[in-house]
């Protein structure tokens, strides 16, 4: 009974349901006080225990169904298999020749032995090590392990030999074990089939988050997008959490007199309590300045989306685009759901031909107000700038009075500086130059940026 | 020793004695009160505003019969406001008062190395039990028959509160450097709110029990509606639930909960309503939806609404009595 909360608690965790030592030692002593009898009581009480937010206890429901179904009958069928074993006890001589196994075997696929067949299924699942299953693609594997377990070979052999007789006798003996074979392979494979539900759909899913993490973001394909959304939800969740806890730090040293005046007024103003000056961190304030022409473009969308996901982080964030004019894109981002507002910015701003120089010229005129010392400046762009003057002169301006300058650049290191690309005259300019390919570049891109406030 | 938790003896039970008390529970939140008490772990309870979550602990205190000690969070909440604090105002009353007593006795010691010792010992004297003012958290663990221990809106709270509760919640227990270990007597039922203004950290989550409790479907509603407003007729109540859960599945910016359910159906048992229409739904509706948006996206659905909600039911009185006229 225990094996079965574990191996439950096992397949919660691999479909990404958090669940620790602490809560699947109260997990057990949930069961123990109130048994496995009602099932609805253990579904609710396993969900109390376990899965500790809304998204988990709709995974969680959906594995308790699909698990205590296949475990519902393995319980049944247990029991039933100790109560034979204990009347078979001494009558079995442990020996068993080929030809018993079959019939065994053929005896378990005829009607009505519906629940002798779910125990030999259940037991050979156990042989078969079936709760490993990680891939879809292992199913047809371990369903044939588990015929094998349950004896498969013999009947085999005996299919061979009575292939090799002659007369409709060995025809029909031979159709019949074929039948079995095949009805034994149908149970084995859904049960692998449900296994997989349980046990490897998380992993499988994690897998594929993996491979769309890692994967150029001009390769995605559209059916990515609705993971890619997803992923950068959780991305933007986990830098949410890490960078909203702790904005204070106490700094000893430097004594915070008017607070520690105040606080030992009740000491006579003997100072009791010292209170330390805290130093405050700053809000991260982020303007963005994204090229939107076409070969930039795919990256804008994922820069944007990410930053705009962690405005509970980033309160103060201020997105601009171009190509050849610069404009505040801001408010469209704001007022619209974001696919329609990336299409209307690229519509807007992402025609003419690229001028790095032009753009820093009208970001001078209209909006240099917005950097102030707790700014940083992201630069998503190719920095090829079509030949024209790259204005240095603006860009080391605005550096200047901003926090830090970091550059994003989807050109790898190797193209930098070929063609029109003016990237190594920007480059002394910034704090950091990296080269963003993937989701997991970005992630750690804003990661290190959001680092620098705390 | 006895404690005030033996009616909580199964699942059964405490709906029923939920119920004695007109708080209207499901499988699921006895569930989580039977866990409660028998793995002795805090209940967080997490849910939109006014589902019954703080209800909840104030409806276990009344049918239990146990005090019920309330801690509301805020931002800045600290130690010293949730835990104990010393009485600094008592203790220089009575060292002044004692003043005399204390020359006295000080007085009495030959040298400063002696007058110090006797000094030391007054001080256990002026922090002891005596001195200590308690806050809710102590309280808590000082009940002599154990406590419902409601810590609501714990999402307002600051992270270092968050950390802080997680050692008073895992041992019930609580250290007070002067003193020493103060143990519960019987652990209270700590019954933890979260209207998820802010994510919880993890650790705090993983050491409690998790309850949802979302917006209840039409019969629940409607029991819990019958439990709290005395007097109202039938076709009323299940005409103005069916109203509220079609507003419910509206897109609107705070969908009503069962608090304003409640009040709604108070409302129009004052103005004497019958049965529901669309005049009255109109007057009354601010009750219901407290956005000035929210309202003018449901007014010109209302006809639908109320023709919706009264057809069904008017309709199956319909059917029964259709053969007659045919």
């Amino acid at each position: 009974m225990e094996r079965q909360i574990s191996n439950f608690i096992r397949a919660l965790r691999s479909s990404d349901v958090k669940v620790s030592t602490g809560e699947a030692l109260d997990a057990a002593r949930t069961v123990a006080m109130i048994g496995y009898g009602d099932r609805g009581l253990l579904k609710d009480s396993l969900a109390c225990v376990l899965a500790k937010s809304e998204a988990e206890k709709d995974v969680h429901d959906k594995l308790f169904d699909l698990y205590f179904a296949a475990s519902n009958k393995r319980s049944s069928a247990q029991n039933e298999a100790e109560d034979r074993e204990d009347g078979e006890g001494d009558g079995e001589s442990g020996e068993q020749d080929a030809g018993d196994t079959a019939e065994q075997m053929i005896a378990l696929t005829q009607p009505g032995n519906e629940q002798a067949l779910a125990t030999a299924v259940e037991r050979a699942a156990e042989a078969a090590g079936l709760n490993d299953i990680r891939f879809s693609t292992q199913t047809a594997y371990y369903a044939q392990q588990m015929v094998k377990a349950m004896g498969g070979e013999a009947l085999q052999a005996r299919l061979l030999e009575a292939l090799q007789r002659s007369g409709a006798e060995a025809d029909a003996d031979a159709q019949r074990m074929i039948d079995a074979r095949r009805a034994l392979t149908m149970a084995a494979r859904e049960r692998a089939e449900r296994a997989f539900e349980v046990f490897g759909a998380g992993e499988t899913e994690k897998f594929r988050d993996d491979v769309a993490a890692t994967k150029r973001l001009t390769a995605l394909e559209a059916h990515d997008m609705a993971r890619m959304k997803l992923l950068i939800a959780k991305i933007a969740k986990r830098l949410a959490v890490k960078h909203s806890r702790r904005r204070k730090k106490t700094s000893r040293g430097i004594l915070d007199v008017r607070r520690t005046m105040r606080a030992n007024a009740g000491y006579d103003g003997v100072p009791f309590n010292v209170i330390w000056r805290q130093k405050k961190r700053d809000r991260p304030k982020i303007v963005a300045i994204c090229d939107v022409s076409g070969s930039v473009a795919a990256y804008v969308r994922f820069l944007l989306l990410l930053l705009y996901s962690l405005k509970e982080v980033i309160p103060d964030l201020h997105a601009y685009a171009f190509s050849y004019r610069l404009g505040d894109v801001s408010d469209i981002l704001e007022e619209n759901e974001f696919d329609g507002a990336i299409k209307k910015i690229l519509r807007e701003f992402g025609l003419g031909s690229t001028s790095y120089g032009q753009a820093w010229s009208d970001f001078k005129t209209d909006h240099e107000t917005v950097i102030d010392r707790r700014t940083t400046i992201i630069v998503l762009g190719d920095g090829r700038s079509n030949y024209g003057d790259p204005r240095l002169d603006l860009f080391s301006g605005f550096a200047g009075r901003a926090k830090q300058t970091i550059w994003l650049n989807p050109e790898g290191p190797a193209l930098w500086g070929t063609g029109d690309s003016v990237i190594p005259r920007y480059a002394p300019y910034c704090n950091q130059m990296s080269h963003v390919a993937t989701l997991k570049d970005l992630e750690r891109a804003i990661d290190e940026i959001l680092t620098t406030y705390s | 020793m006895t404690s005030g938790y033996e009616p909580l003896t199964s699942i059964e039970a405490i709906t029923a004695g939920l119920g004695e008390v007109g708080y209207i529970s499901t499988a699921q939140i006895s569930t989580a009160v039977f866990l409660a008490h028998g793995l002795r772990k805090p209940i967080l309870i997490e849910g939109p505003a006014g589902v019954g979550k703080t209800d909840l602990a104030a409806s276990l205190g009344r049918w239990l019969d146990l005090p019920i000690i309330r801690l509301q969070c805020y931002e800045g909440l600290d130690e010293g406001k949730a835990l104990y604090e010393w009485k600094y105002g008592k203790q220089l009353l009575y060292t002044q008062i004692l003043k005399e007593k204390l020359n006295e006795l000080i007085g009495e010691g030959d040298n400063l190395s002696k007058s110090l010792g006797k000094l030391a010992d007054f001080e256990d004297l002026f922090f002891s039990p005596q001195f200590l003012e308690a806050r809710p958290l102590l309280n808590a663990m000082q009940q002599d028959k154990g406590s419902i221990l409601l810590i609501d809106e714990i999402d307002k709270s600051d992270e270092a509160f968050e950390a802080f509760l997680l050692e008073v919640l895992s041992d019930y227990q609580v250290s007070v450097p002067e003193i020493g270990t103060i143990r519960a007597k019987v652990p209270p039922i700590v019954i933890l709110t979260s209207n998820n203004v802010r994510e919880l950290g993890d650790a705090l989550k993983r050491r409690c029990l998790h309850l949802h409790i979302g917006f209840p479907d039409h019969v629940r509603e409607q029991r819990i509606v019958r439990a709290r407003v005395d007097g109202i007729s039938d076709a009323l109540l299940s005409q103005l639930v069916r109203f509220v859960q079609s507003v419910r599945e509206a897109d609107i910016k705070k969908r009503p909960s069962i608090a304003e359910t409640v009040d709604w159906a108070r409302t129009l048992l004052l103005l004497h309503a019958g049965s529901l229409d669309e005049q009255f739904v109109r007057d009354t509706l601010n009750v219901l939806l407290k956005h000035e948006s929210d309202i003018a996206a449901i007014s010109p659905q209302i006809p639908k609404m109320v023709r919706e909600a009264v057809g069904t039911d008017s309709g199956g009185r319909t059917a029964s009595g259709y053969p007659d006229l045919g």
